[in-house]
Formats: C-alpha cells, structure tokens, sequence
C-alpha cells in the first residue's frame, strides 16, 4: 500500500515520521548523528559461538561478551537521512572502490528512496563501507559474525532456535521465496527470545567480519585447511552440517567484496555493552 | 578493528588491479584477470555456444577443428510448477529445470560465462565434470547476486557429462534444480541419429507430500533422511507427457542424452517396451552395450542409450525402482506413430475363455492331482463351514438323491401320479412352507393333502434316517431348483434345525 505512494506523500511520511519521533520523546539528531528513532537496542547475553567451520588453529568455541544490538535492520528512512548528511555515501558521489554500480539502485536517485524502497523497508543495497560508515556515524559498528549468529541463534520462544519448529519453518519458508520487488516492513518479522525482529526472513544482513568466513589469504596459505566450501567439500572440517541455513549465511559472506551489494542484503548495527557505552531507553 | 586491518591491503589491491581496467569488473575474490591464450589458440576461430532448454539438444557439430567458444549460462531462482497445483522456487541455470543443455567438441577451449541475476537471494558457482581443474570450475565461478564470473577450460576428455553448483550447502543447490548436461563431442562426432532428445532426473525435497498444493519449500530433514516426495524427469511431473511427450516415427533412430541431477537418488533407466540397441555405460564414449533393457545412471552421472523405434506406440521413460514412477512422478512418454509391422509386434490376437491347465492322464502330476482331490474331498467332508456347498453343487447332488430315493413315487418330470402321488413340479403345497417340506423329508407324511386344488391321500415314510441333513437339504434344493420351481438352496444347518425340534 505505502509503495503506491505518490512521492511527494512519501517525502511527507519521513517528515511525520521524524516529527512523531520528536513527538515520543526521542531527540532528533542534532550532534552530527542520526541515531534512527524508534529503534530500540536489545542487550544479548553473553554465550558461546561455534564456528561452523575452522582450522586447527580456530578455537572450538569463541566466547562473546553481552552486547548491545538493534531489534531491526536500518531502513531506507534512516539510510537516506544518513546519506543527507553525508553526501560523499550519495548514489552518485560514492567511490566504486567503496560500493559498486548496482549500489541503492532500486532509489529514484540520490535523496529520494521511492515505490520500490518504502521508507520503512529495510534498506538494501548497501556495500560494506557503507554500512560500516553508517554505524560508524552514530557510535556504533556492525555486529561480529559471532554476536550476529549468537543473537540469531534463538528462536521465537525459546533460547535454542534450531529446535524452534515454527521459526525453522519461516526460515525455509523465507529461503524458497525469491526476493520480492518490493521489501516489507521491518517490523513484520516476528520478534525473537530476545526481542530482536527479522535475523531470519527479511533480509541478509553484513558483519564486521564476513571476509573471515572463507577465503582469506591466511587461509589459502594455511595448506592443513582448504577452505573451499565447494561440493561435498563443503562439509570438510565443518562441526555441524545439518544447518543448511547456516552454510547459506556462510556461503553469502564468502562470496562478497566489500563493495559489493544486492538487493537483498542490508545490515544492522550493535554497540558493546560497557559503563561508557550505557543502554538507550 | 583486526577485520578492518585485513581489509585495508584487500581495498588498495583492488585499486591497483583495476587502474587503467573498467571498474565495473568487481567480480568475486581472487579473480586472477584473463588468461593470455598462445598465438595458436587464440588464432581459433571464436564461436558463441547454442544453448538449448530440455527435453531439446543443439545441433551436432560440424566443424572438424577446435574453436574458442564463449558460454553465457544465466542463474536465476523462478517459481515455477513442480505438479499440478504445486509450486516450488527452482534455482536454474537458464531458467530451467535441468539447465541449458551444452554443446561444444573435444579441444575446444572455452570462456565461461556465470551470471547470477541480481534478484538471486544467493551466491551460485558452476562444476562442470567436463573440466580438469580445482572444483571443476566451482572455485574460479563462485559467484554473488548481480554478479558475473568468467573462466575459461580445455575440453581435454570427450563425453556427455553432467554440470551442477556446488555452493554450500550443495545438496541443497542441487534439491533446487541446479544441474545440467554438457556433451563434449569426440573429434570423429557422434554416430548420426535422427532425434536427439535431452532429459534429466533429480529428486525434491518438499515441506508437502507428493501432490499437497500451494508453494512448497526445501525440507532438510527430508533432504538428509534421502526421502523426497517427488523424483521426477525434467524438474516437474508430467515434463514429458501428453503434448509434451518426446516424438519419434517409425524407422528412426532416437538418442537419449540422460543424467541424474540427484542430489542423492540414483536411476534405474528404462523405456518400457523398447529395448537401447545401444548403451554408452556412465556417459564413456568407449565401446557401447547392446541389447540393453534397463541401465543404471548414478547421481552427478550420465548416460547415452541409442534405439531404433520399430513399432509406433506410446513407450514409457520410468525409473524402474518403480514406486518412483508410480508415487513420485518419475514417468516421460515417447510417442513413436508410423505403420505397424504386426509381425514384430501383432497387438492383442485373440481374447478367450481359460479353463485350467490339464495334466496327461497316468502321470507324475496326474497322480498328484489325484491325490490332492481325495485329499481337499476329505478335507471337506470333515469341515462343516466347506460343507456349506453352493446351491448348484447342492442342486447336482440334490439330483443323485432324488433319483436313488423320490423317484419312484414324484417320478422323473416331478409330476408324480394322479390320484396316488402329489406333483413336486409347480407344486403349491410345497412351495408355500419350505419348512414344512423339511419336516416332510423327515419326518414323512400322512394322511390328506391338497395340491394345485386335487386331495391325495397317502403316505410317505420318514427319511430321517436314510438321508443325512447334507442330503435332505441337497435334495430339497434339487426340487426347489427344477421342472419350473425357483428358490434359495436349503442349508444343512435349516435341517438340523428341525431335526432336532420337538415335534
């Protein structure tokens, strides 16, 4: 509905959507930042991550502290008030080495998202450097592929999502659909244990670290691993082979530049959690 | 903050190897740039590969040198139909389910194309079995959404060979449609046929069992547990049937280019009716098998079967592991017209009666047979739930009684003597009281009677003694059943029942 909207109308819902964040109580960016409103940071506990696969030199299990991470992904609203401000991540002024040429394609142009990125869809599009810059803008940074999967390892109800019939359902579900023209709302996804909405079924999302997964030149000189997830190899010196949505993810980051971008990859952001850093309402 | 670091050398690489070339070449990691080909083979002449949807082939080739030959295989995920009201989003190589069919001859050297389109959710590469080297281009083809990646390969080895992705987690890929052939033609060609026909097996792992409506997903579980719902020729059910069926006429000669998909079930191969004059085992172009009725495709494995159609007809592809054809979907049709030749095939002659089998009188199975009647005879005499006969049985033996004990008296015509013996025949007396005429057999009768309106008045003695309850209820169904009477066969038990009474 909200994507048959004139743009002019569209303009308007961004202007409400800022006024109805002042409204509630939340300040509007006036230091530089543009923390995005009605966006809240959940606090994940500290656990364990196993990595899907790893060397003999990988430990078994990387430890990961509790830390702080956004309930959603950021949207064509928040982007495009981001790239307001800084015009040097604008369609037409971003370096190729920093975000290749399909990068935010689906905008009209620069500073205009329109019918195929509603303002409350996630945004996608996005290379690395300019998601990394977006968080980097607000205090914050991308998630660690170990704090990413930690928190997306819980299911709708319980801690452990791999037992979650319901959530493994809307995974495949959402894995057997092709990616639709026009990307929802982010806060269609059902919440998870944690309160956190779409890790799973709306959209990949990037990691600090997502050039660690697979192809590295350590790795490639590392002759005791080979790393290539190809084939029947794919599952050489992996721990847990029975979650193909987990190679999936894997898959998808080794495959990437951090240039790069596609229409179904966006990002959220995390803080650490610390005294200096504390909690947002 | 240590990911960042490792980047940094990464990004001022990328400047360095992109200076002076288009940007847009942001192709996945380690692209080494192009191959400098040697002044003799890029002195060949270069060519763009026909490609070809199933169940349809390219044409052979006629040059009799090697080219350069350039491939551009498009992935795209569809949703496409995988039953009637099933559907099921398909990863393709050309949009198909299997992928484009290749065509190219032994030495040809050439530039493969991926482009995976940018609606892909994600990342595919391509292992050609046709090529010697690291992942049999999976690792030089590993490629994002909205990307595109480019080898190049010898064709070293001559042979039909299957192509598949091989991105993680492959069985996956491969559940999903991403597999197809790739023939690479001996120098000398192929033996010249009239039709060549293109089609492949994989099995689908869907959330639904066989037939459940809607937009199906990739069930895992399934996939691990190698218990798919739907094993099938050319990605759907009934891909290669009716007017889609495969056509051949009479006299010609048909080569079937097969290969398993998989990702996990192999194939028993088989056209019913029509025997492969010849079979190229697993795809070798050494010498082929003749006379082959059913061959064994393994999965990532092909085949060739060459035939000649004799007969016209419909002949069916199956799987001959047949609860595959039977409850997966795993059946194709070639349709063969022409004339027949009755000879090699007459049809159906004659439709007739079969009586059974009979041995030679005064042999080894005679005997037997003998035996085994005095055997089942016995049997029935002593188990009173066989002794219940059918009413015909009844009928005959009725017959045999009658005719030692009620002859004399109600005669042969059952019309029994005027003014001495009443009529059995249409006789109104009996008919009207099937019990009473039990009690009669046994008990007799005496005295005055009236039947069909004239009075006897005799008597008949009791058989209570003489016959048996088999007997009387025999006879009494033998009367009851001629000279014009209709009723239901009398039972020994109905006798028994009386006998016994109080009277």
């Amino acid at each position: 509905m909200t994507a048959t909207l004139p743009r002019t109308l569209r303009a308007l819902a961004l202007c409400l959507l800022l006024a109805g964040s002042a409204a509630l109580g939340v300040p509007l960016p006036t230091d530089g930042t543009n923390r995005p409103s009605a966006l809240h940071e959940i606090v994940i506990p500290a656990g364990t991550y196993v990595p899907l696969q790893r060397s003999l030199k990988d430990a078994p299990q990387i430890p990961v502290a509790a830390f702080l991470l956004a309930d959603r992904p950021i949207t064509n609203a928040e982007f495009l008030a981001f790239v307001t401000a800084q015009p040097a991540w604008r369609r037409s002024r971003v370096s190729p080495l920093f975000a290749d040429a399909s990068y935010l394609g689906h905008w009209i142009d620069d500073l205009t998202p329109g019918p195929n990125a509603p303002l409350d869809a996630p945004v996608v599009r996005v290379s690395w450097f300019a998601a990394r810059a977006y968080a980097r803008s607000l205090s914050q940074r991308l998630p660690t592929t170990a704090e990413w999967e930690l928190a997306a390892a819980a299911g709708y109800t319980r801690p452990d999502g791999k037992n979650d019939p319901d959530l493994q359902r809307d995974l495949y579900a959402w894995l057997a659909r092709p990616v639709p023209a026009i990307l929802p709302s982010v806060t269609t996804p059902r919440p998870n244990l944690y309160g956190v909405r779409g890790l799973h079924g709306l959209v990949w999302e990037w990691v600090d670290d997502f050039n660690t997964a697979l192809v590295t030149g350590e790795s490639r000189a590392d002759a005791g691993l080979d790393r290539d997830l190809f084939c029947g190899a794919g599952a050489i010196g992996a721990k847990e082979m029975t979650d193909y949505a987990a190679f999936m993810r894997q898959a998808l980051r080794s495959s990437l530049q951090a240039n790069n971008t596609t229409t179904s990859l966006g990002f959220r952001c995390a803080r650490d959690l610390s005294p200096s850093a504390p909690p947002a309402p | 903050m240590r990911s960042y670091l490792r980047l940094l050398p990464f990004a001022f690489a990328s400047c360095v190897f992109t200076s002076g070339l288009s940007l847009a070449n942001e192709g996945p990691t380690d692209a080494k740039g192009k191959v400098v080909l040697p002044a003799a083979v890029s002195a060949l002449p270069i060519e763009q590969a026909v490609l070809t949807s199933p169940p349809h082939v390219p044409p052979p080739i006629e040059r009799k040198h090697a080219a350069r030959v350039v491939i551009n295989l498009e992935v795209t995920e569809v949703v496409a139909k995988l039953s009637d009201g099933v559907e099921y989003t398909f990863w393709t190589y050309g949009g198909t389910v299997p992928g484009s069919f290749i065509r190219i001859r032994e030495g040809d050297v050439v530039e493969f194309h991926l482009n995976n389109h940018p609606s892909s959710k994600l990342p595919h590469n391509i292992d050609l079995h046709a090529v010697n080297g690291s992942g049999g281009g999976a690792s030089s083809t590993f490629t994002a959404p909205g990307h595109s990646s480019q080898f190049t390969f010898q064709a070293l080895n001559p042979g039909l060979f299957v192509y598949h992705c091989a991105t993680a987690p492959v069985p996956m890929h491969i559940g999903n449609g991403m597999y197809g052939l790739i023939l690479v033609e001996p120098k000398e060609g192929l033996p010249v046929v009239d039709k060549e026909y293109y089609v492949m097996q994989g099995e689908f792992y869907t959330t639904g069992k066989y037939g459940e409506e809607g937009l199906q997903s990739f069930d895992m579980a399934k996939a691990i547990d190698e218990r798919p719902p739907y094993i099938v020729f050319n990605g759907a059910v009934g891909s290669l049937v009716g007017d889609k069926a495969l056509q051949a006429k009479v006299g010609e000669t048909v080569r079937i280019f097969f290969g398993v998909g998989g990702p996990n079930v192999t194939s028993s191969f088989h056209i019913i009716g029509e025997i492969f004059d010849r079979v190229y085992p697993e795809a070798g172009l050494g010498l082929p098998n003749a006379h082959v009725q059913t061959t064994l495709v393994p999965s990532g494995g092909a085949t060739m079967v060459e035939f000649k159609v004799d007969v016209p007809g419909t002949f069916i592809l199956v799987d001959h592991s047949l609860t595959r054809a039977f409850n997966k979907g795993a059946l194709g049709m070639l349709k063969v017209e022409g004339p027949e030749d009755r000879v090699i095939y007459s049809g159906k002659e004659i439709d007739a009666v079969y009586l059974g089998a009979q041995a030679q009188a005064g042999s080894d199975s005679a005997k037997r047979e003998t035996e085994l009647k005095a055997k089942i005879a016995a049997q029935i005499k002593t188990n009173p739930a066989i002794a219940e006969l059918t009413k015909e049985m009844r009928i005959e033996k009725g017959q045999q009684v009658y005719m030692g004990l009620c002859f004399a008296c109600h005669m042969g015509d059952g019309k029994g003597l005027p003014g001495a013996f009443p009529p059995l025949a249409g006789s109104d007396y009996m008919l009207a009281d099937r019990d009473r005429s039990i009690r009669i057999v046994l008990k007799g009768l005496v005295g005055p009677v009236t039947v069909n309106g004239k009075k006897f008045d005799s008597a008949m003695p009791p058989q209570e003694a003489v016959l048996t309850d088999a007997q009387i209820a025999d006879v009494l169904t033998y009367v009851y059943n001629t000279w014009g009477n209709t009723g239901d066969a009398f039972t020994s038990t109905q006798v028994k029942a009386l006998r016994n009474a109080p009277h």
